[in-house]
């Protein structure tokens, strides 16, 4: 150990002498103009966002004065008040977070169950359900749409109805399916010798064992479904069941042009998602590359 | 005695299926734990597969089941220009798209890959736009696109530029709604291309200095190579992301936008299905999105397959 310690230094610091002179100084340098035009990029990458944070608060007049302005007269909250009077925003909201949150908690459980049955249990065509379940990642749902319409027609207009048909995700399996492979064996193996029962592995070493794993899946899940359009839209004929996205584009409609009113809409359906992102940064980015890396 | 009877307590615990030996209890669990995942994979993939296919022969309607009428969707589709103009569409927002989400995510990746201050920082604002939900982001662009009111407009006369139609003309909607995708998508290859270059050992960059390969030079020949399954995962989910698209064109510009320049395929299904109620109809035209996708993709993975390198 301490011999380590003392050829570490030594090794770099050969390393560092036989290497180009040039080299060094320019590590140590920032490179000014890359970082001043990446900072224009994300300049014009947030500016969508704080514009829509300050405009939320304008005034009718403040949107149509010339040239533009910044920022709001006064900041004012009529526009968000006006949102609840021109749609029932409270209800989307509701049926938005209740349907995310299912539709993640079925999609997280499936996920889990065959997750650890593939990786961690020798059965009979394993192999093929495997592939089965990956090739169902090459079907996008808009391609089944109208059979899925007919097949949950009769719940059109309940939460079952939305929540059901998006359940599943071979995306999800593959990425819990990835975090399970990296654990050890020998865990399982030990359980099971001092008698566990495979369900009992499952509950109480595999899913402790991979909880922040687990968590980051279920976020990205979550995510997913909160911005869900497409099937909300044709399954959901009344308010009552209507999901934000939906309402949200019901409410370019009815606010007609008032931008500022759709603005605090979308602020308060953006708030709850960039909470997680900023809690929650480091995991998504990391599931992210993962499900880049592992295909 | 004892011997025995612990085999055969052993052969009771396994079972045999074509010649290969399982023990029990992994088999009957597996059986219970993937039960939901079939049935979930049967009523949500396998079962509307093979209706869309059947109902893409038959006349049905949202009020009739309807009756066989073999190809006559097909030649329906055939001889509607409106398809083949949501066709042209799509396949057009695809390849620009996939440029632009390819390209300059590669760009600004090598750029953040760079000895830069605040790194941390600005991958995060490159990212923010891809967890905003979409219909949410539209509305703020939405905005920004309308002619009279909207800052792109003001910008443009400010530098003394014509203002432009955006969403409302025939000649920009398509391009209004790519600079919103890009907008909104482009972080998350950027990320992907980012992780995939931090990956790349720094041991080759310098070995390749050191034989004096410029910055150009070790990108074209050690940086990209090794970079090709991440810009393959990324053109394969690109390409079906891209042929799905929906959500933003539908609250941009509802009905297809002027002159139909912004209806994609999707949009065509849509409005065959549920405003027109020619369920038939719209079957057949998925079934040729799903033939399309498929042969992207799978021209895609071949093209991947016989150029892939291995550094180790």
């Amino acid at each position: 150990m301490a011999d380590m310690k003392y050829t570490a230094p030594a090794a770099t610091a050969t390393a560092e002498s036989t290497m180009d002179p040039d080299l060094k100084p320019r590590r140590k340098k920032y490179n000014i103009a890359i970082f001043i035009i990446l900072v224009i990029g994300a300049v014009a990458m947030i500016f969508p966002f704080v514009w829509m944070v300050f405009s939320s608060f304008k005034t009718t007049q403040d949107i149509y004065t010339y040239p533009p302005k910044w920022l709001p007269s006064s900041f004012n909250w009529q526009n968000y008040t006006k949102v609840f009077e021109l749609i029932p925003f409270a209800r989307y909201y509701i049926n938005s977070i209740y349907t995310s949150v299912m539709q993640t908690f079925i999609q997280i459980a499936l996920s889990i169950f065959g997750a650890f049955a593939i990786v961690f249990l020798e059965f009979p065509g394993r192999r093929k359900l495997t592939t089965l379940i990956r090739s169902t990642m090459f079907v996008p749902m808009v391609v089944t749409l109208i059979p899925m319409y007919l097949i949950f027609n009769a719940m059109q207009d309940t939460y079952a109805g939305i929540i059901l048909p998006q359940v599943f995700s071979a995306f999800t399996i593959f990425l819990i399916l990835s975090f399970f492979e990296s654990i050890p064996r020998d865990l399982c193996d030990s359980a099971k010798l001092d008698g566990c029962g495979y369900f009992r592995i499952m509950f109480n070493v595999v899913i402790p064992n991979a909880k922040s794993s687990i968590a980051t899946a279920a976020m990205f899940a979550f995510l997913g479904h909160w911005k869900s359009y497409t099937w909300p839209l044709i399954i959901t004929n009344k308010d009552t069941y209507r999901t934000l996205p939906i309402g949200m584009k019901y409410l370019v409609a009815e606010s007609s042009k008032e931008y500022q009113v759709m603005m605090a809409a979308s602020v308060m359906a953006i708030l709850p998602v960039l909470i997680l992102f900023v809690i929650f940064e480091k995991q998504l980015v990391k599931s992210i590359t993962l499900t880049g890396m592992k295909s | 005695m004892r011997g025995a009877q612990k085999e055969l307590r052993a052969s009771i615990h396994r079972i045999t299926v074509f010649g290969k030996t399982y023990e029990r209890e992994q088999v009957v669990t597996a059986a219970i734990l993937m039960t939901p995942v079939l049935i979930a994979v049967f009523m949500l993939f396998i079962l509307p597969v093979i209706q869309v296919v059947i109902y893409s022969f038959t006349n049905m309607t949202t009020s009739k089941r309807g009756t066989f009428v073999g190809i006559e969707n097909f030649k329906y589709l055939i001889g509607d220009s409106k398809f083949f103009k949501a066709i042209g569409n799509t396949v057009l927002f695809a390849c620009l798209k996939l440029i632009f989400d390819t390209g300059l995510a590669l760009i600004i990746a090598l750029m953040l890959d760079s000895h830069i201050p605040l790194r941390k920082f600005l991958r995060s604002t490159y990212f923010a736009p891809v967890v905003v939900p979409v219909v949410a982001s539209s509305l703020i662009w939405i905005w920004f696109f309308d002619p009279d009111v909207g800052p792109l407009n003001m910008i443009l006369t400010k530098l003394g530029l014509e203002p432009l139609l955006w969403l409302n003309g025939k000649e920009t909607a398509l391009a209004s709604i790519l600079i919103f995708s890009v907008w909104k998508g482009i972080g998350y290859n950027v990320m992907l291309f980012l992780t995939g270059l931090q990956n790349i050992p720094d041991s080759y960059i310098e070995a390749s200095k050191v034989d004096g390969a410029s910055w150009w030079q070790s990108l074209i020949k050690i940086k990209l190579p090794l970079l090709r399954p991440i810009t393959s995962f990324i053109v394969m989910i690109g390409i079906i992301n891209t042929f799905k698209v929906f959500a933003e064109i539908d609250v941009m510009t509802p009905t297809g936008g002027p002159g139909y320049s912004t209806a994609m395929i999707v949009t065509y299904i849509y409005e065959q299905a549920f405003t027109r109620g020619k369920m038939g109809r719209a079957c057949a035209a998925s079934i040729i999105l799903f033939i399309i996708i498929f042969i992207l993709t799978q021209i895609q993975s071949r093209m991947n397959a016989s150029k892939t390198v291995d550094y180790d």
